[in-house]
């Protein structure tokens, strides 16, 4: 693996890694966990799985600070767990019921939390590029030093308003990223049949800083997150950055028969040779900065958390009917 | 319904601060009263700033509040309203200026599917404490795309409030109601009333949402209507009183929240009803307000309630095509006397 640091560089940051290792399985058990409650019928609806793109949302969130903002989307967990939600609240919102993140109201596509800076995951593509650069522009006119990060998939990049966001953004010069998670296909359809001309020419068009990164590599996604938010806090303007990734599952957790769109060989690849967990713990473990035994007590810890949370999910009440004309108005 | 009580145009005493002000100027008095008031209103939209809009509404801020307060935008409706709808989750009380009506349909995801629903989807953790301001009314020859009253489209949505002024007075105290707001709001400018004089206390007030105004008292038959339709409506009672009917005139002021047991009362009182609006009248506002007023007064209508709106075609050019596109004094006078038998 290649990455973007070394250990002897900064020994202070080991803390930092192995934090990010944990985040990044943390995310991928409790998928896995969405996964079998939507296969054991314990879960309403459907839920797109983040699993294969962990290292992204880790990577970015891992440069932030709790007050900055984050907006999510449909594939919306790994975000909201980086940022520091409980999966226990995570999971009761999943399953509609009253002890979840927006009491059962929002589900598995609209989990928001001001204490951790969620904005909210948004269902629309595209949808939150305003809200993300609108608590910017907060930001800035508050003087809060506070930076913004929208994800969005590379889906909305067929979407006008991204374009007006990002003129906007750069022309009020506001504290916000832009992070474009391009996991090659849009729904059921590859990019490239979708997307003209090149991505990153499209942010720096505006004017934006813009970079592409290796996102199944933790450590490079970080860096070039960690400058893009040292940027955005200095007042140098909003950046795009390019997370170049892959979704091992389906659109959804119901699209299981995906080869008239993708082969399995392509997954089997992506899955065994850019895994962004094995990978990182290969090299963590190769740097001597843990050992094959404490990752495991890591997945141990975390295997056991997710069933407590997932216990606490199923077991909590749904809401009362009287609850369904409340919120409407604050 | 709160039980506020309502500003009576027929009783209410000029106070010693009143003055005469335009439409466009008590709009304008609003933005800056609460902008001194509250430093997290700012201003936002197309040509708000040096131009001040081309309906020069906003003239005069820029100069108080600067360009930090009082933000150009590009010719992007979706951005800006979307980028307020953040900045409102955020801290800040924005105010978007979507110059003609016509144009919020460039900014329906913003609104409908973000604004209108965060709170909600939230489970009640993030507020959208954010203003629309927009323009409708027709008979200004500005053709199909600049001359819609679209305001239904946004009734229709659970967790906007819609606003619609018909005076200088209402205009001002149910803006700085509206900024004040927890909740997104959209406010309609008829933009034939922008030169309308009326009485404005200099007086911080407001007018709550929610609250209709009796615009005058009648015995024979009531008039709803809605801002410019209130003035075509009062214009109409004037000529229903030559001829001995008389026309009690009701303005809801807000489509929502709806002061439903106001229009009842009144329609109770008099027994017949006519809803005058200038948007659509084809799955419009004045269906929603006659089934209200249909459902409540039952038993003491004396006729079925009468719906005038817009007619079902694009707003045409032509200034003889356009007239006839929009209720006016003759022809709301001409339904209210065969509805009183006249």
């Amino acid at each position: 693996m290649t990455t973007a640091a070394q250990p002897r560089e900064a020994p202070e940051k080991v803390g930092l890694w192995l934090r990010m290792y944990r985040q990044m399985a943390a995310i991928r058990q409790f998928e896995a966990q969405v996964d079998e409650l939507y296969t054991r019928a314990l879960m309403p609806g459907l839920a797109h799985l983040y699993i294969g793109e962990e290292a992204v949302a880790v990577g970015v969130c891992e440069a932030l600070e709790r007050t900055d903002y984050i907006t999510s989307t449909h594939r919306g967990h790994g975000h909201c767990l980086a940022k520091g939600a409980s999966p226990d609240r995570m999971f009761a919102e999943l399953l509609g019921k009253k002890a979840g993140y927006c009491k059962g109201k929002g589900g598995s596509m609209h989990i928001a939390d001001p204490a951790t800076g969620n904005l909210g995951a948004n269902a629309i593509v595209c949808g939150s590029a305003g809200i993300a650069t609108g608590a910017a522009f907060s930001a800035r006119c508050l003087g809060t030093g506070q930076v913004s990060v929208c994800f969005f998939g590379e889906g909305a990049l067929g979407q006008g308003v991204l374009y007006e966001e990002m003129n906007l953004a750069q022309l009020f010069k506001l504290p916000v990223i832009y992070v474009c998670e391009n996991n090659l296909y849009t729904e059921y359809t590859h990019y490239s049949e979708t997307t003209a001309g090149d991505i990153l020419m499209r942010a720096t068009a505006f004017g934006l800083e813009a970079a592409s990164v290796d996102g199944q590599d933790v450590l490079a996604v970080n860096g070039m997150a960690q400058r893009f938010v040292d940027r955005a806090r200095h007042g140098d303007g909003p950046s795009f950055l390019l997370c170049n990734t892959y979704r091992y599952h389906g659109h959804h957790v119901g699209d299981i028969n995906r080869e008239y769109y993708r082969s399995k060989q392509e997954e089997l690849k992506w899955k065994t040779e850019r895994d962004p967990i094995a990978n990182f713990g290969k090299w963590l473990i190769e740097q001597k900065l843990a050992d094959v035994a404490a990752l495991e007590r890591v997945q141990a810890e975390l295997e056991s958390e997710m069933k407590r949370a997932v216990d606490f999910a199923v077991a909590a009440p749904y809401p009362t009917v009287d609850e369904v004309g409340e919120d409407v108005y604050a | 319904m709160p039980e506020t009580p309502r500003h009576n145009a027929q009783t209410a005493q000029p106070a010693q601060n009143d003055r005469e002000l335009t439409f466009a100027q008590a709009i304008r008095e609003a933005l800056a009263e609460e902008m001194r008031r509250d430093p997290t209103v700012c201003i936002m939209g197309e040509d708000v700033a040096e131009a001040g809009t081309p309906f020069k509404v906003l003239s005069g801020l820029l100069e108080e509040f600067g360009k930090q307060r009082v933000l150009d935008t590009p010719i992007s409706e979706a951005g800006f309203t979307g980028l307020a709808v953040g900045a409102a989750m955020t801290g800040m009380r924005p105010v978007v200026d979507i110059m003609f009506g016509d144009f919020v349909t460039l900014t329906m995801d913003q609104m409908v599917n973000q604004a209108a629903k965060i709170h909600y989807m939230s489970g009640g953790k993030w507020k959208v404490p954010m203003v629309m301001r927009t323009t409708m009314g027709a008979t200004r020859r500005s053709a199909a795309q600049h001359s819609q009253s679209l305001h239904a489209w946004f009734c229709h949505v659970p967790g906007l409030k819609v606003v619609l002024p018909s005076t200088p007075y209402d205009a001002k105290g149910l803006l700085k109601a509206a900024i004040r707001d927890q909740n997104p709001v959209v406010f309609f400018e008829d933009k034939m009333m922008y030169k309308l004089k009326g009485t404005v206390p200099a007086d911080d007030y407001t007018v709550p949402l929610g609250v209709a105004d009796i615009k005058r008292v009648g015995e024979d038959i009531t008039l709803i209507a809605t801002s410019s339709m209130v003035q075509v409506a009062l214009g109409a009672a004037t000529m229903l009183d030559e001829i001995g009917i008389s026309a009690e005139v009701v303005d809801p002021r807000t489509m929502w929240p709806l002061d439903e047991k106001t229009l009842i009362e009144s329609a109770k009182k008099t027994s017949r009803a006519i809803v005058l609006d200038e948007g659509y009248e084809r799955y419009g506002v004045t269906a929603e307000l006659a089934s209200v007023i249909a459902t409540g007064a039952f038993y003491d209508l004396d006729a079925p309630v009468k719906r005038m709106g817009a007619m079902h075609v694009p707003i045409p050019f032509s200034p003889p095509l356009e007239d006839v596109t929009v209720p006016t004094e003759q022809t709301v006078f001409e339904a209210a006397r065969a509805m009183c038998g006249r």
